[in-house]
């Protein structure tokens, strides 16, 4: 049964059952591995100069030309304090399009692009992790793997991401 | 109805608003006492085609409208009544439903049937009104109204719309054209099938066969031209409008096969008007020329025109006509009803070329295309970056070719520019409406002067002024403008005038407001202002005094009415325009009026920037706000405090704002002395900003930081440097308020 067909028999309360998709772009950041859905990864590219903005959080690095759209870069890293923020030229960006808009994260890496059906998927923990459990869809599990779904597009909208306008005064 | 019929829609809407644009400002032309007739035709013309394209797409609520409003216009232009000023009021209100409508139909709120009730109604009285004293005056014109009725009339639609008196005419008229193959003509029509889908198609023939007897003369095995062959009464402008919403006009013919042999042949050629009222004055005319009257009446305006033209052929066939009979009769015909198609292939050729000259381009294409091109000057300038570390002689061709890359692209940029240029009149158009309905309404004689209308601007920046201007003007001739009789004691005439005038100096486009009002009340704004709490004093200058009533909440008015006065409004502009990096000046004289000036940048999509390095990052300052920039000596620069520090300009203290400190970045020079201090003007206000060194000048795309990140503080847009780098556009006059701000608290 896919996913799809469970948000189709009505279990609502399932988090997992309001996915569009069911495939997950895996990354790392530091020892933990989490999950964003595919369809909001819009392209994976290498790190290079950004422009910083001054006065902005430690975790916004600033904002990099992507083909004419300035995109605001957000180091995953430091934000939640996993792994070493260093950059080479094998840190990777994600670059996500949340309705329309457009953001770059900065990762320690992407491993790969899985496919979940519900029964490998849990719901998500009530202790939070570094990551507050409402942005948490859930966990996955794959083999010995634990993945960690995010909601990235609520993730990336919350006040204490100032990203967005309603964020700050 | 087909989804087939929506890919339609769009275009319907767009050439509906277009046309009740027209509309408004030929109905605002129209002088009430001898009305251009020119005018009147376009009116009525407008008023069919709209009928006809909601008719095709089944808004069964704007062909109402549409009939009623054409069959009084249509009477108008024949002259049969004389227009009124309360017509043009109701013809303007009409437009203004017919507006709602249509934004109804695109999903938006429609208008309150019951105005629409209200309006029809008034239409209605207005026609039937007019039409009994003209009747009691002429009874001649009675029965001539009665032929003369549009042909429009015969259509479907009227069955629907026509539910007061005239209603047994016109179906007496429909009963009559039914079935009445005397008189009626049969079109050829060709036109390009090829693209239409089948239930649009199916949609045309049933529309046809609605207007009379239609036979299919497409060949199976031709797909690419649909031939039909239409008996009807209808005219043939009519029958091209009601084909020309579905198929290609370019690929549209339609063809007079003849008319159907009747009595008509010796009437039907002596189409000159002042023959007809000959006619309908003798009332011994018998019916049957009456009858052929009537059906020349359906190409009335057009055959009086080419009557005009060629008078002398068409009396000469006359004489043939009337003596011999049958090959004669035809040539007259076709003579005749030629002329309707020289006019409505002049009228198509004229939109014809209006489309050639212009195309419909949404805005995002153009957007994505100045995005491209952008691209492309930055690549161009990499390439050029490249070469310049080449040797010149040897790579000679290359760099030869580069230097032409690098014209070329700049003219594409300039040329990609240029196409969201429009011009102001767009703008300007919308006002002869609102200060005919202001003016009125507070019984002042205003007259409009608009100079410049030519002058073109930023379509983005056209949307945006539009709503700024209209309450200028408003407030122009609320608080501007005196009622006539205080215009008459004082010595002016009674017309008051607004002047709108737009032109160019240098990078902006100007937008002056004027008025020879009363201008502002220096004593009384100050009064106000202080009442208010607001910090003013007797020395400040009348440039100072007059942007006071941009505050919030200000009004001088001693009396508030509904046009404004409630001092909410004049903030919003200046906000407004200052969002679009404009300024606003203010010019008064006590007693001789008031000029108001919007300075805008050209576009919003290009700026002139001075480019300063502090640290490692680059900044852009926009050139409008540099004065000069300077290099100090130490002496100069003072602190106030200890806290903010000023530097001495010609006589002049202005603060002095380091740029590293607020953008928190380390800079490569501390002593302001050995760096270079840029001094900014914004609104008045001037400060120092002090910065590492000057990098050099560009014209840079503006990009906006905010669609994909939150608004950041003294930085107002992003730019895509030469080598793919981001530079931060700083927002001069904000910096330059905060620091004035500061050193207010600081002193």
């Amino acid at each position: 049964m896919s996913l799809t067909q469970a948000a189709a028999t009505g279990d609502s309360h399932h988090p997992i059952g309001n996915l569009a998709s069911s495939e997950f772009l895996i990354f790392r950041l530091g020892k933990e591995e989490y999950g964003i859905e595919i369809l909001k990864v819009q392209e994976i590219r290498g790190y290079d100069t950004i422009t910083r903005i001054a006065n902005s959080p430690e975790f916004i690095k600033g904002v990099i030309n992507l083909r004419g759209v300035i995109v605001p870069i957000v180091d995953m890293r430091i934000k939640f304090n996993l792994g070493e923020a260093h950059y080479d030229q094998f840190t990777v960006v994600i670059i996500l399009n949340l309705s329309g808009r457009v953001i770059g994260i900065v990762v320690d890496g992407v491993s790969d692009v899985i496919n979940l059906n519900t029964e490998q998927l849990r719901p998500a923990p009530e202790f939070g992790g570094v990551i507050d459990t409402e942005y948490i869809i859930g966990l996955g599990t794959m083999e010995e793997r634990m993945l960690i779904l995010v909601d990235i597009e609520k993730l990336m909208s919350s006040p204490d991401m100032g990203i967005l306008e309603q964020a700050v005064k | 109805m087909s989804t087939d019929l929506e890919q339609f829609y769009e275009i319907f809407f767009e050439e509906a608003g277009e046309l009740l644009a027209e509309m408004e400002t030929r109905l605002l032309r129209l002088n009430v006492q001898s009305p251009d007739p020119e005018d009147l035709n376009a009116i009525f013309r407008v008023a069919h085609s709209i009928k006809g394209g909601a008719g095709t797409f089944g808004f069964a609520d704007m062909t109402e409208l549409t009939h009623v409003l054409e069959s009084l216009l249509d009477r108008l232009r024949k002259d049969e009544l004389e227009l009124r000023s309360e017509m043009v009021d109701a013809f303007l209100h009409a437009r203004d439903i017919l507006v709602r409508q249509l934004e109804g139909h695109k999903g938006n709120d429609s208008a309150d049937p019951a105005e629409v009730e209200t309006i029809i109604r008034t239409l209605k009285e207005l026609e039937n009104d007019t039409g009994d004293s003209a009747a009691m005056v002429e009874p001649a014109s009675v029965p001539m109204t009665s032929m003369e009725s549009p042909p429009e009339e015969e259509q479907i639609v009227a069955s629907e719309a026509g539910e007061l008196a005239d209603e047994t005419e016109q179906t007496r008229e429909m009963a009559e054209n039914a079935f009445d193959p005397e008189g009626a003509t049969t079109y050829l029509i060709e036109f390009g099938c090829d693209n239409l889908a089948k239930p649009v198609m199916d949609k045309l023939l049933a529309d046809l066969a609605q207007q009379g007897k239609l036979v299919n003369l497409t060949g199976p095995g031709n797909g690419q031209i649909c031939k039909l062959q239409l008996a009807t009464r209808v005219s043939e402008e009519d029958v091209w409008e009601s084909l020309a919403f579905l198929v290609d006009p370019t690929r549209l013919i339609i063809k007079v096969a003849g008319k159907t042999a009747d009595t008509s042949s010796a009437d039907a050629i002596t189409p000159e008007p002042s023959v007809r009222q000959d006619q309908v004055q003798s009332p011994a005319a018998d019916p049957v020329p009456a009858k052929v009257e009537a059906q020349q009446a359906v190409a009335e305006p057009v055959v009086t025109s080419a009557a005009a033209t060629a008078p002398p052929v068409t009396s000469e066939l006359a004489t043939a006509a009337s003596q011999e009979t049958k090959q004669p009769a035809k040539t007259t015909t076709s003579a005749t009803t030629s002329a309707p198609r020289t006019k409505a292939s002049a009228e198509s050729s004229a939109a014809a070329s209006g489309e050639s000259s212009s195309i419909r381009v949404s805005v995002e294409k153009v957007d994505q295309m100045i995005n491209l091109v952008g691209e492309l000057v930055i690549t161009q300038a990499m390439l050029a970056q490249t070469a310049s570390q080449i040797d010149p002689v040897i790579y000679e061709k290359l760099l030869n070719g580069l230097n032409q890359l690098e014209r070329n692209t700049r003219d594409l940029q300039e040329a990609v520019m240029s196409i969201r240029m429009m011009p102001i009149s767009f703008v300007f158009s919308r006002v002869p409406r609102v200060v005919r309905d202001v003016a009125s309404k507070l019984g002042k004689q205003v007259d409009l002067k608009t100079v410049g209308e030519g002058t073109e601007l930023d379509k983005g920046l056209i949307e945006k002024i539009t709503d700024p201007l209209t309450h200028l003007i408003r407030n122009s001739l609320d608080h501007g403008i005196e009622t006539p009789e205080k215009r008459k004691a004082l010595g002016k005439p009674e017309r008051g005038t607004i002047t709108l005038r737009a032109s160019h100096q240098g990078g902006s486009i100007i937008i002056e407001v004027a008025d020879d009002g009363g201008g502002l009340n220096r004593e009384k704004i100050l009064e106000k202002a202080r009442s208010r709490g607001l910090p003013v004093s007797e020395n400040m200058t009348d440039q100072e005094v007059w942007m006071l009533i941009f505050e919030a909440g200000f009004s001088t008015a001693d009396v508030v009415t509904d046009v404004s006065g409630r001092g909410v409004g004049m903030d919003v502009v200046k906000r407004n325009i200052e969002g679009l990096d404009g300024r606003v000046e203010i010019n008064s004289v006590t007693g001789q009026g008031t000029r108001i000036s919007i300075r805008l940048p050209l576009t919003l999509a290009i700026l002139d920037g001075l480019s300063v390095a502090v640290g490692d990052q680059m900044f852009i300052i926009p050139l409008g706000y540099i004065t000069e920039s300077l290099k100090p000596a130490a002496g100069d620069i003072r602190t106030i405090r200890g806290q903010g520090r000023v530097v001495q300009v010609r006589g002049e203290y202005l603060p002095v704002i380091a740029l590293h400190e607020i953008f928190n970045i380390e800079p490569v020079v501390q002593q302001i002395h050995e760096g270079i201090l840029v001094i900014l003007d914004a609104e008045g206000s001037k400060a120092a900003m002090f910065v590492d060194t000057l990098v050099g000048q560009h014209q840079v795309v503006i990009k906006s930081l905010e669609s994909n990140y939150r608004r950041v503080q003294g930085v107002s847009g992003a730019t895509i440097m030469g080598d793919g780098s981001v530079a931060l556009i700083l927002d001069a006059a904000g910096l330059v308020n905060v620091t004035k701000q500061r050193m207010i608290n600081a002193a």
